[in-house]
């Protein structure tokens, strides 16, 4: 009777703290996206502060940019050795152009950048915004009549829709290189055919997919980051900060993937685009 | 000048605003003291608008700003000021920026009017030549003073004081107090002071408030509170009070003694 009562007890238990996490998941979500449809508001409506833009444009995108064209070289380097080596057997190592061009430029150009600002980015984001708040600044924002979402989120969103495409450039066109470089010096495919094979499968369509896709991401960082800025209690202190930019990471990283599978079903199979 | 009608605020089913009533006339210098969670901090947040009450009434000036919305909450906000008990001030701007904020956002006035206003102010909270610092590289009573002059920047009617003297060394908490009471003789402002600090209560204060479980247990002049008989009130001034009021006649010590 005992036993039978514990396991009860501990169904009970286990139940409410199912409800009680899916009631807290949900609830943020909900909050996450009010923060998101008030920023598509606050983007429309005057008065427009554009050097804030400006400095959240340079401060995303300029200092950004050598480590994804790193990160996309080293990639299209990867993407390069692999492809050859495993389609060699098949003897038709010369498609490893198009393996390159259209793995980088459809999947990984936009995924790689888009991982690089989520560490980079979308962590530093969190960690500002959730110091602002942990010091009462945002609280004083709002003393001063200046809504926080308009001058904190606003900038941060636009800088990170806007760069993150054009970074995407950047990497697809380091991702192709990378391969071309480590085809070319290490195996015997020649220069003159790779970058042939590039331009035949380089096509408007794919590109469009790439910049849709980045565009995508770039919202999705901005929006995790801001809002776990936002999300933590003002009596957070230096744990809650940690705590928000380890949150906010992750959260990205798991948004983009999810958001790739599910445009990448929209684009191909829905749309049917190439 | 500032009603607070019948306010209650509860947390997670906790109540620390439990109907609570407070008169802040114009141009006195209004002291809410209270022990540490008991609610003074969140009144404050209250009155500016940056939380909303369960239920009750916030007049300000014949308004009721509690069921306004952002707009004309943020056209009467332009009228106070506050001092936040860490300053709040932007770390990523200079002094200069953090006083010109307001005045930037809300305003056309040109940069050099406002490098004026800024200069002004913090002559105002006798500081000088900080204007380009960060507020990284200031104490924490060059911090306070700071803020304070961002608080003063667009001439607010009404100051409010978070916790003004928490964290400062008791020379510093002096000159705060002074500064509180200059600005009020010199601008006239109606200022609300929270605080469980006696010293800087009893030095700043035309008068106080007590706020006790989320309601206000006592009210007056110094004078009428230091002869209040509520037991919490003589507890909490009697360990908490300067020495210059609590001489050998003050009537809380005699009858602490009594007993």
């Amino acid at each position: 009777m005992d036993q039978q009562s514990t396991l009860h007890e501990s169904r009970g238990g286990v139940y409410y703290s199912i409800k009680s996490r899916l009631h807290r998941v949900l609830s943020e979500i909900g909050q996450a996206f009010t923060l998101f449809f008030q920023t598509l508001f606050q983007i429309f409506r005057p008065p427009f502060q554009f050097n804030l833009l400006i400095k959240q444009l340079l401060l995303i995108g300029f200092n950004s940019l050598a480590v994804v064209i790193v990160s996309g070289f080293f990639t299209g380097m990867v993407l390069g050795v692999q492809g050859y080596i495993q389609l060699k057997p098949y003897a038709v190592e010369g498609s490893v152009a198009r393996f390159v061009c259209v793995s980088v430029v459809k999947e990984l150009g936009p995924m790689i950048t888009a991982f690089v600002l989520a560490g980079r980015i979308g962590a530093s984001i969190t960690a500002e915004l959730s110091t602002m708040k942990v010091t009462e600044q945002i609280d004083a924002l709002e003393v001063m009549g200046t809504n926080p979402v308009k001058y904190l989120v606003v900038p941060r969103f636009l800088a990170c829709s806007i760069m993150l495409p054009t970074l995407t450039i950047f990497s697809t066109f380091a991702g192709i290189a990378g391969g071309f470089v480590a085809v070319v010096t290490l195996f015997d495919v020649n220069g003159y055919f790779f970058l042939s094979e590039v331009q035949k499968n380089l096509f408007v369509g794919s590109v469009l997919i790439s910049l849709i896709k980045a565009t995508s991401f770039g919202m999705a960082i901005a929006a995790v980051g801001c809002y776990k800025g936002f999300s933590i209690s003002s009596a957070g202190g230096a744990e809650g900060v940690g705590i928000a930019t380890t949150g906010s990471a992750v959260i990205s990283l798991i948004a983009i993937l999810v958001l790739d599978f599910v445009l990448n079903h929209v684009l191909f199979n829905i749309l049917g685009l190439v | 000048m500032i009603s607070v009608r019948n306010v209650t605020k509860s947390f997670g089913g906790k109540n620390v605003l439990n109907g609570l009533n407070l008169e802040i006339p114009r141009g006195e210098t209004i002291v809410v003291m209270g022990r540490s969670g008991s609610g003074k901090s969140v009144l404050l947040k209250i009155i500016t608008g940056l939380m909303s009450a369960d239920s009750g009434e916030i007049w300000f000036d014949g308004t009721e700003i509690s069921r306004l919305g952002t707009r004309e909450v943020n056209i009467i906000r332009r009228n106070i000021g506050m001092l936040f008990q860490s300053a709040a001030l932007f770390d990523s701007m200079t002094v200069a920026e953090n006083i010109a904020f307001m005045l930037d956002q809300h305003t056309d006035l040109s940069k050099s009017d406002i490098r004026k206003i800024v200069d002004e102010k913090l002559s105002l909270v006798d500081l000088s030549g900080v204007q380009e610092l960060r507020p990284a590289e200031l104490s924490g009573g060059m911090r306070k003073r700071v803020g304070l002059a961002r608080a003063l920047a667009f001439n607010p009617e009404v100051i409010l004081y978070d916790e003004p003297t928490t964290g400062l060394d008791p020379v510093t908490c002096t000159e705060i107090n002074q500064l509180i009471n200059d600005l009020h003789a010199k601008l006239n402002v109606t200022s609300v002071v929270v605080t469980h600090d006696m010293h800087s209560a009893f030095s700043v204060a035309t008068r106080m408030a007590m706020i006790h479980e989320g309601k206000q247990i006592a009210y007056g002049t110094p004078d009428e509170i230091i002869n209040n008989e509520n037991p919490v009130l003589q507890q909490f001034i009697l360990f908490g009070a300067p020495d210059q009021i609590l001489n050998m006649e003050n009537p809380i010590l005699k009858r602490y003694l009594g007993r």
